[in-house]
């Protein structure tokens, strides 16, 4: 078997190349470690938040912010809907006195913006009561002292979570894109230089000399990567759950799932631009052209909100299919079948670029 | 003897609209050691290309083992040697060895016997552990020639064997391609080194993508009138 023996010796080389190895594993870790620090600061956000049987002074002081925006909701099974479609960000429900408040919690800086903003709205409510209560007690003396105590009381706030509790961070938004980049990242810079290595050396030629198919090349080189993959999810995984605390909603195995398939499109990525690359350099040069774009495309920041151009772009680009894919399955606990039309996209990505890359071969051997 | 192992007839091969090899003829028959000798840039790795089928001539025909190249199954009965040493470097010797040996179908079985004979050949056999990152140049050079060597094919395309070399292996390096070519099979070989092109059989001078001579070192020493290969070789290239 003329592929496990290619896939073998790439493993090989790999496993000898300690800075290589150090690339591909730890500088991920480190990345998003040092990603984590810096982005546990939240943003300002502009959220909508869906209520149900609140009070309408509560709900005139809630949309007077200028952050917020309050729908009103008949019943709590239409209003959690809403929250499920993704119309609002948050549902204030009263009941009996008590506030009972659920959080997308997709959006960290939203949750901490519709808390503020009830926050606020339940003061000023406060205060507006109290300052009736004072003149309601300067007319009645002696009863004062209830009259104060009962206006004072105001509702208990129940706040809970769809995703993640009250301390996620913007971090653990970003999380699921981010493992999904720098997986696209770093295999496909590795992958990228290992194929020029062999190009520039003349091992390829050499290999191609022997009566080895252009294919056995390309799937090998999509096996022992396959494998990298995997190790290198496990541990980005593994790191991000014990360590930054990142909470999993769904099943590990898609996560795991998709990144493999994200790993081997930026295989197939790395060695397609390779071909185009004469040198190392060259091929460093295809980073920001290829590679960083596909970061500000990957639904970090809202793809909806931007023009029909940049969401066509979006569409061509393999990076925002593993991101939404992750984002579905670690934000929201999404299933195979929400995933399925992203892996779908992920693996017609691999099966082009692999095609282009066997043909690709034939600039180094006509047969 | 007598079967013809390569043969190019009218091979023109350009890159863009610059011709590197025109009206190419010249044949190679079964146990002969053929030189190509020419200045860089003659065309001597555009021949060698064509024959293993990595480019495909513009015009003309090149047949290996009367099949017309590119044809990939044919080459594991080829054994190359390129210019520069194509080795992977993080690799034991005996890895690379056992890597191209895999590549060229050679059955697991014999693939250990087949190291051995080879590395012995070029007398690498205590060094196979270690890593070609630590080789010498003359040791990567020898590294190629025994991977070039592996299961023994009827063709051998050797792209500036021993540069590099000291004397003494070199010597023993002709001494084994002799020994190759009384068992019946062929070589080409490519050099700048005169008194090795003195060594084969006939050789095939290239100048300027063209082929201007293809005789046997005496034969082309008497037409030049001069007393060696390297005499020949200037003044062809004085004629030009």
């Amino acid at each position: 078997m003329r592929i496990l023996a290619i896939s073998k010796r790439v493993l090989k080389e790999l496993l000898r190349d300690k800075r290589t190895l150090a690339l591909i594993f730890i500088a991920p870790l480190v990345v998003l470690a040092l990603l984590s620090y810096v982005f546990n600061v939240n943003t300002t956000n502009n959220a909508t938040v869906g209520t149900v049987g609140v009070e309408r002074v509560v709900r005139t002081t809630l949309d007077d912010n200028n952050h917020v925006s309050v729908k009103t909701y008949k019943n709590d099974t239409t209003a959690k809907k809403a929250l499920t479609d993704e119309k609002v960000d948050a549902i204030i429900e009263n009941k009996a006195g008590d506030l009972y408040v659920t959080y997308a919690n997709t959006d960290v800086g939203k949750t901490n913006v519709t808390k503020a903003a009830l926050q606020s709205a339940l003061t000023k409510n406060k205060m507006t009561q109290l300052a009736k209560a004072v003149k309601t007690m300067q007319e009645k003396l002696p009863a004062g002292r209830q009259v104060i105590q009962s206006s004072m009381s105001s509702p208990t706030i129940h706040n809970s979570y769809n995703y993640g509790d009250g301390n996620s961070t913007f971090f653990d938004k970003m999380m699921p894109t981010m493992i999904g980049f720098f997986i696209f990242l770093f295999v496909f810079l590795i992958s990228g230089m290992a194929l020029l290595k062999e190009r520039t050396l003349g091992t390829l030629d050499r290999l191609l000399a022997t009566p080895v198919k252009r294919s056995d090349i390309v799937f090998a080189y999509l096996i022992s990567y396959g494998i990298v993959a995997i190790v290198q999810t496990l541990l980005i995984v593994g790191f991000s759950v014990t360590l930054l605390h990142v909470e999993v909603a769904g099943s590990i195995w898609l996560v795991m799932l998709t990144t493999i398939l994200i790993a081997l499109v930026a295989l197939s990525f790395g060695i397609f631009v390779s071909t185009f690359a004469k040198s190392e350099f060259q091929m460093m040069q295809f980073m920001p052209i290829v590679v960083i774009p596909q970061l500000f495309f990957s639904g970090l920041i809202s793809l909806s909100a931007m023009g029909t151009w940049a969401q066509w772009l979006a569409s061509i680009l393999p990076l925002k299919y593993g991101a939404s894919a992750l984002n579905t399955v670690i934000l929201k606990g999404g299933d195979f079948n929400n995933i399925l039309g992203n892996l779908v996209a992920l693996v017609v990505f691999i099966v082009i670029l692999s095609v282009g890359n066997i043909i690709g071969l034939k600039r180094y051997r006509k047969v | 003897m007598g079967k013809t192992i390569i043969s190019l007839n009218n091979v023109q091969k350009n890159f863009g609209n610059q011709p590197v090899l025109k009206e190419a003829n010249f044949n190679v028959q079964q146990g002969e050691i053929v030189g190509l000798i020419g200045p860089s840039g003659a065309g001597k790795s555009t021949i060698i290309k064509i024959v293993l089928g990595m480019e495909k001539a513009n015009e003309g025909q090149a047949l290996v083992f009367n099949t017309q190249m590119p044809n990939r199954e044919l080459l594991n009965n080829i054994g190359y040697m390129a210019q520069a040493d194509a080795l992977y470097d993080v690799l034991t010797g005996y890895e690379n060895l056992y890597f191209f040996a895999q590549m060229n179908g050679i059955k697991k079985a014999v693939i250990k016997n087949e190291i051995q004979h080879v590395s012995q050949v070029v007398e690498l056999t205590e060094h196979l552990a270690k890593k070609v990152s630590g080789y010498s140049g003359g040791m990567k050079r020898r590294l190629s020639l025994a991977i070039a060597l592996l299961g023994e094919p009827d063709l051998l395309i050797l792209d500036e064997p021993t540069v590099g070399i000291d004397p003494g292996l070199k010597r023993k390096i002709w001494r084994e391609l002799y020994h190759i070519k009384e068992a019946g099979r062929t070589i080409l070989v490519t050099t700048h080194a005169m008194d090795e092109a003195e060594l084969t059989d006939r050789v095939v001078l290239l100048l300027d993508g063209k082929i201007i001579a293809d005789k046997s070192p005496k034969e082309l020493e008497d037409a030049y009138q001069v007393d060696s290969i390297e005499a020949v070789f200037l003044k062809a290239e004085g004629e030009q």
